[in-house]
């Protein structure tokens, strides 16, 4: 079976980074999140999605990372056709993707240090490369000194940023971050927003999900407003320009 | 080492799983014990009766008598062609000589005995006694020395053979049907741990699949949890097991003296060395099969939607 290597692919080809043909999605219930969706994210772009709740940017997110699958149309990573991706490759594929969510996902029992080791155990880094690698994204994210502590010891952005670390330590291709700064004070949203920023300094291509007006305006980056499931704009620029 | 550091995080959180989910993990080894507890005990009796029918089929023989005046060579064709039968173990001659001899030692006293000096009334006594392979096949064996020349009269003991095989196989198959059901019972505690453990670490599974995890890696600390629970619910049966045996076996003979009392029984070590690898393959592989697919059919149908 063919192994799914999403740093080699993009390595090798010139195909945009994140392409959606068509795409249209609609749940059981009858809600239809997504409607003939095309778009085209090139590696190491910054891109917000923005738009009011319901509109779909959610959606997106999860047929990026795979969690779902199109009604219509087709979702491509680096070129692969994420439809095609057999049960075994869908995960592989994953080890290339970094996510943050609005509620962290820490795992309540471990600590900081152990939730940011758990992805890299989880993908079956060895113990000896967790060790080393571990304290050095803990120091990036500016929580060295929390190594021990457990989430509800953290404060909302420090939960965060342990989130992020985690989304970075496998080193992703694609960062997805569905409203990062949703539960977060204006000041742990620039941070957090400032790391991201630097992840997409490094090469990472950075996907995030906001509502907040004053991040998108503040980054100047690529704007694509979602309205009822449709592309109403497609701008670099602020909130404002991309208002519908 | 990366197939070690993922063996030992799935050891680690299988035991982890076992300690949170202690209730459930309790039920499920108490079911295992208990069935295998029981399968013990029938095993004990199937391999008894088992060893009690090979004693049988060496001491419950078939004596055949000739028709009087015939020749000592006659009665060596009767002989030869009793051997030939597939199903006849061997052939033991009884000289009317022998069978006075005999039937004076074991029935009457000597100053009885005396009393008949040289005569011999069991003069038209000679016999065969006839041993089997297999003392199901008796009536044919029977009904075939009955067809030789020469042959007068064919004692068996086709009742006490019936009996003997009639509640064997009433004892293997009640055992098998209710090792079945035990079993069954215990797969469902076991699946049902493995579910309760499942959904206690949804949120951590939903995780491990958006970050990658393969589908191996999720799934090992289940199994490793129902392998756990089997091999425990083995392990607790075999020590009680191995503590009564004795007992067991004390108590029936006492019980049942007329009809034990003079039966031998297999000794620990024999039912054991069968009974240890038996019922641990049985506890782990319920196990692992319990868990295995549980845990498959819940990734299967997707924790996280879809």
């Amino acid at each position: 079976m063919a192994r799914y290597d999403l740093h080699k692919d993009l390595q090798e080809i010139d195909a945009p980074v994140i392409l959606f043909d068509n795409v249209s999605k609609a749940y059981p219930t009858g809600t239809h999140a997504v409607n003939h969706i095309s778009l085209e994210i090139r590696k190491g772009e910054f891109v917000f999605l923005v738009g009011s709740s319901g509109s779909g940017k959610s959606t997106m997110i999860k047929l990026m990372l795979r969690e779902t699958k199109p009604s219509r149309g087709k979702v491509y990573v680096a070129g692969k056709d994420l439809g095609r991706l057999r049960r075994s490759q869908v995960s592989r594929f994953r080890r290339s993707i970094g996510v943050v969510f609005q509620d962290f996902r820490l795992l309540k029992d471990r600590t900081v240090y152990e939730n940011v080791a758990f992805a890299q155990q989880v993908v079956e880094t060895p113990s000896w490369v967790i060790r080393r690698e571990v304290p050095k994204m803990l120091a990036l994210v500016g929580l060295s000194d929390k190594h021990d502590a457990y989430p509800n010891e953290l404060s909302g952005g420090e939960q965060q940023r342990v989130a992020l670390a985690r989304a970075l330590i496998n080193h992703p291709v694609i960062l997805l971050a569905d409203e990062p700064t949703g539960n977060l004070d204006p000041k742990n949203s620039f941070e957090i927003m400032n790391l991201l920023n630097e992840a997409n300094k490094r090469g990472t291509t950075i996907v995030v999900v906001t509502h907040n007006r004053e991040i998108v305006d503040s980054m100047q980056k690529r704007v694509i407003m979602i309205n009822k499931g449709v592309i109403v704009r497609d701008e670099k620029g602020g909130y404002a320009h991309a208002k519908n | 080492m990366r197939r070690i550091s993922t063996l030992g995080y799935s050891v680690k959180q299988g035991m982890k799983s076992i300690v949170h989910n202690r209730m459930y993990t309790a039920a499920s080894i108490g079911t295992m014990t208990a069935c295998l507890f029981l399968f013990g005990i029938l095993y004990f009796v199937v391999a008894n009766f088992r060893y009690l029918m090979e004693e049988a089929e060496t001491t419950v023989g078939i004596t055949v008598f000739f028709d009087s005046g015939i020749t000592e060579e006659e009665i060596g064709e009767i002989g030869e062609e009793i051997t030939n039968h597939e199903d006849v173990d061997r052939l033991v001659y009884l000289s009317a000589d022998e069978a006075w001899e005999q039937y004076k030692e074991e029935k009457l006293s000597p100053e009885l005995a005396a009393t008949f000096g040289n005569d011999n009334p069991l003069e038209n006594s000679a016999s065969f006694e006839v041993y089997l392979k297999d003392v199901e096949k008796q009536a044919e064996v029977v009904a075939y020395i009955e067809g030789l020349d020469g042959v007068r009269q064919v004692n068996d003991s086709q009742s006490f053979a019936d009996m003997l095989s009639g509640f064997n196989r009433l004892v293997g198959y009640i055992s098998a049907a209710i090792i079945l059901i035990l079993l069954g019972v215990a797969a469902f505690l076991i699946s049902t741990t493995v579910s309760s453990g499942i959904s206690a670490r949804k949120e951590e599974i939903g995780i491990m699949q958006l970050i990658g995890a393969a589908d191996a890696f999720i799934k090992g600390p289940f199994v490793v949890e129902g392998i756990v629970i089997g091999l425990v619910g083995a392990i607790l049966p075999l020590a009680v097991l191995y503590a009564i045996y004795y007992r067991v076996i004390e108590y029936i003979t006492e019980s049942f003296d007329n009809v034990f009392s003079r039966m031998e029984f297999l000794d620990i070590q024999t039912v054991f060395q069968t009974l240890i690898p038996v019922s641990l393959l049985i506890g782990v592989g319920i196990g692992f099969i319990g868990s295995y697919l549980t845990v498959r059919k819940h990734l299967r149908k997707g924790l996280i939607g879809d």
